[in-house]
């Protein structure tokens, strides 16, 4: 009967079960009884089957270099005799249950003194007693519950890194705090005609505003200096350098009226916008704090490695790996660096390199590349080149890609600049006209120009409409770095795609069966031999089959050939199973040319190949076709051979220019050759192999399934499934200029409003204490407001 | 009126304890994790619960 694994949820039989719960393998049953034993069964009630899969769980040797001292000195972050604290990355965090397990890490084992988790960020922080508990058990306990951690190379910087920003928030505080009590002490200045017995505490509060907005000045609106005498040294106008101009004449002019006894300033005025751009700016920065969008090729790799020193294992830190040593490489392990084989049996996954499909054999003596995982047995090799200079380290330092991204300032600076100059120019007028007219009057009205027509507004419609624009992005799993990505998006004319693992979905591969029809003996005969072996391409037979209902049938005599094949014995026929040169080595005639798959033979006789067929994802012929009537160019990369041509050109088109078996490197100088030829490129795709051709585009989108999953260094992060609705995504991302564009606009209006009065001399506090909040807060709703209406109409129809 | 004066000094200091309060809660790092905390409040009630079920299995 059909039930679902108590545990991780999974599809599964009624074979292993406890009283009513039923569990798809021994490895969930276990974590269930570790929780049932520790009273922790409340995992089970908060979520429904929370946990993660137990299944082809971890060989116990796959932490070993944790008891290493230095690598321990690398991952602990503070250690006294009897407690020690540590940070894991636990990609697996997704409800409620998992927090609840792993705060209550301590229950399971009394080594563990005290655990955090952060959901966003998916970490983990434990205290531990390393005298109870090692660093190693620590991580397999985490590991057989299910939360493995990823602990690699690069990891550790980044996790220091991801710090959130106190020194906004502590700014936006002050700033907050010091607007709205100089806003109310202001209030009896703005009615100062009407009620009459506070002339001697009129002094009073203009003081205590002008201490009010002082630290307002000195540090809430540090920044905005900073920058704006930092492009200034660099001879280039940015948008602060306006901004701080109009802060200081404002604060100038307040501390002129206060002590000439003249007005009581714009003190208010000054606080809000200061108040309100730094809350814009925070707006826009919040950032996807799960993801990292600096990945480089150290964070693929594994901390540690195993090292044979005169036959005996020894743990070491990848980074002290040197030319000649014997590395041991176990089943599901990367390659850590270049190598060359010692043994038989190597069976390498270079997916992740070249975005090829199918493992590879590798004979005794050949090189092996680092970023391969050994499919296998256990492999020995010896070290050719060390990590740092090994081929896929090396198309990272690429002179390529040594190039700042998105160079070209925001399209708001040279705005700001157009908009300084007529700034400016006013003034003068207004200066020169009131010289003729009335002197006394040029101080006031030229000041009064200054404060009121602060291009504040224009940075304020462009963080919170850019920090909307992100926010409903990530509602569809678009998740960008940052605005300027959004700004590049906008210039794009050229895509380019990856097929394995962007157009193709990785997760689901399915066999094809070209050939003889088998009948069902045989094909029951077949299933029963793959069912013994442990090749991932066997299991993926017997998964193929597994659906048939086919009869158990006792194996007379089964041989197999590590990385080549099985021959075997059953129900009287002679069975080989194997790549086509392993059944040519037997003497087995194949008709036509030999192609990657696995080959059937019966009784001497060629049956047919499977063959490994990535299924493509729903919906990306229709994406693509959109896309092109939008006028984009559309490419293909494929690192893979150009066996699915044919079925490429019935999704994509036969107008689509595509490359197959390209490297990291090719694809890398393809993106080149299109940026040199003028084109704006963006570049979807996944892996290791994509990661040049990712950094070199002008946004690069990197797609994953999991979003746990590492991807390489891009500008944004897409889930797989969002993959066929990116025209629609990208169509929206470019929406974010119309939009600053309309309400800049609209702030253009009040602007006129505070020019009549500010040219006239006549702009009293309180026309600048009402036009200032009502600007700054129509900006920020209608911006607000006309993102969400967008993302709703671009929202995406489901697909049938 | 003169007892503004006063009134005001004190709505500017509470104001201002207000925000010591804020600045003291981010430098302590309440402001880095804005979700954890709400479910992590869940829990403490129920483990009690899920000590009686326990014994019950046992039983």
């Amino acid at each position: 009967m059909q039930q679902h694994c108590y545990h991780c949820g999974t599809a599964c039989d009624d074979s292993i079960f406890i009283e009513d719960k039923f569990f798809c393998c021994d490895g969930c049953k276990m974590v269930f009884q570790l929780l049932d034993e520790n009273g922790m069964c409340q995992y089970y009630d908060l979520t429904k089957m929370p946990g993660t899969s137990a299944k082809g769980v971890f060989t116990s040797e796959k932490y070993n270099y944790l008891d290493s001292v230095a690598i321990q000195d690398q991952l602990i972050q503070f250690k006294l005799v009897n407690q020690a604290h540590v940070v894991f990355y636990l990609p697996q965090i997704h409800c409620v249950s998992c927090v609840f397990l792993l705060e209550n890490l301590h229950k399971i084992n009394p080594g563990v003194l005290h655990s955090q988790t952060h959901f966003e960020k998916k970490e983990i922080k434990i205290v531990f007693n390393p005298t109870e508990i090692s660093l190693k058990e620590l991580v397999q306990l985490l590991a057989f519950i299910g939360y493995e951690p990823m602990i690699h190379l690069g990891d550790n910087d980044w996790l220091k890194k991801k710090k959130v920003n106190k020194q906004q928030l502590y700014k936006i505080g002050v700033a907050g705090f010091c607007f709205s009590n100089i806003m109310m002490l202001s209030f009896p200045e703005y009615l100062s005609t009407s009620v009459g017995d506070i002339g001697n505490m009129r002094s009073f509060f203009v003081y205590l505003n002008l201490l009010l907005s002082i630290p307002v000045l000195l540090f809430s609106a540090k920044g905005f200096f900073i920058s704006a005498f930092t492009g200034l040294r660099q001879k280039w106008l940015n948008i602060d350098a306006p901004i701080a101009l109009a802060i200081l004449v404002t604060f100038g002019r307040s501390v002129y009226e206060i002590f000439t006894h003249t007005g009581a300033g714009y003190l208010d005025s000054m606080s809000g916008i200061v108040f309100f751009m730094l809350v814009g700016r925070w707006f826009q920065d919040k950032s996807y704090d799960s993801f990292s969008f600096e990945r480089d090729y150290t964070s693929f790799f594994p901390l540690g490695v195993t090292v044979l020193v005169e036959g005996k294992e020894v743990n070491k830190p990848l980074s002290e790996i040197v030319k000649d040593e014997q590395l041991l490489i176990r089943t599901n392990e990367m390659v850590a660096a270049d190598a060359v084989l010692l043994t038989d049996g190597a069976l390498i996954d270079y997916s992740f390199v070249t975005g090829e499909n199918a493992p590879i054999e590798v004979p005794k003596g050949a090189t092996v590349f680092a970023g391969g995982i050994q499919k296998g047995r256990a492999i020995q090799v010896v070290v050719v080149k060390p990590v740092g200079q090994s081929y896929i380290t090396e198309l990272w330092n690429s002179p390529l890609l040594n190039r700042d991204k998105n160079i070209d300032k925001s399209f708001v600076h040279p705005w700001s600049q157009y908009f300084t100059y007529v700034l400016f120019s006013i003034a003068i007028v207004t200066g020169i006209y009131w010289w003729w007219v009335n002197p006394y009057n040029v101080l006031p009205a030229v000041t009064s120009v200054l404060i009121v027509a602060c291009p504040c507004s224009l940075l304020l419609t462009v963080t919170f409409t850019y920090g909307n624009v992100l926010r409903h992005l990530g509602k569809y799993k678009m998740y960008c770095k940052n605005s300027s990505v959004l700004e590049a998006m906008e210039k794009i004319d050229t895509i380019v795609f990856d097929k394995t693992g962007t157009l193709t979905n990785h997760e689901d591969t399915e066999l094809v069966y070209e050939g003889v029809e088998l009948t069902r003996q045989e094909a029951a005969a077949i299933y029963n031999v793959t069912r013994e072996s442990l090749h991932p391409l066997s299991q993926l037979i017997t998964k193929y089959f597994s659906t048939q209902n086919l009869a158990p049938l006792i194996i007379d005599n089964i041989q197999n050939f590590i990385g080549k094949g099985t021959l075997a014995q059953c129900d009287q026929k002679i069975i080989l199973i194997g790549s086509g040169s392993f059944l040519q080595a037997h003497g087995i005639v194949i008709n036509s040319e030999i192609q990657s798959g696995v080959y059937i033979a019966i009784n001497e006789e060629c049956k047919g190949i499977f063959k490994i067929n990535h299924s493509y994802r729903i919906g990306v012929a229709n994406m693509i076709k959109q896309l092109k009537i939008s006028g984009y160019d559309i490419h293909l990369l494929s690192g893979d051979r150009p066996t699915e041509k044919n079925i490429l050109i019935t999704i994509l088109g036969s107008d689509i220019p595509m490359q197959f078996e390209q490297n990291p490197n090719d694809k890398l100088n393809y993106i080149q050759n299109l940026q040199t030829n003028g084109h704006k490129v963006l570049m979807v795709g996944d892996g290791l192999n994509d990661a040049g051709a990712l950094k070199k585009s002008d946004v690069g989108i990197a797609v994953t399934d999991q979003t746990h999953l590492f991807t390489p260094a891009s500008d944004a992060i897409l889930e797989g499934e969002m993959v066929s609705y990116l025209h629609q995504l990208i169509t929206y991302a470019k929406k974010g200029k119309t939009i600053i564009i309309l309400i800049f606009a609209l702030s253009i209006l009040y602007n006129l409003v505070g020019m009549y009065f500010a040219t006239r001399a006549q702009l009293s506090p309180m026309v600048a204490a009402i036009l200032m909040p009502i600007s700054s807060i129509s900006i920020v709703s209608l911006s607000a407001l006309l993102s969400y209406s967008y993302a709703r109409g671009l929202r995406p129809k489901k697909l049938i | 009126m003169s007892v503004l004066v006063i009134l005001i000094i004190v709505s500017v200091l509470v104001a201002g304890g207000f925000l010591i309060a804020f600045l003291w809660s981010v430098n302590s790092g309440q402001m880095e994790d804005d979700y954890t905390p709400s479910v992590r409040m869940l829990f403490d009630d129920e483990l009690t619960n899920t000590k009686k079920s326990k014994s019950k299995i046992q039983s």
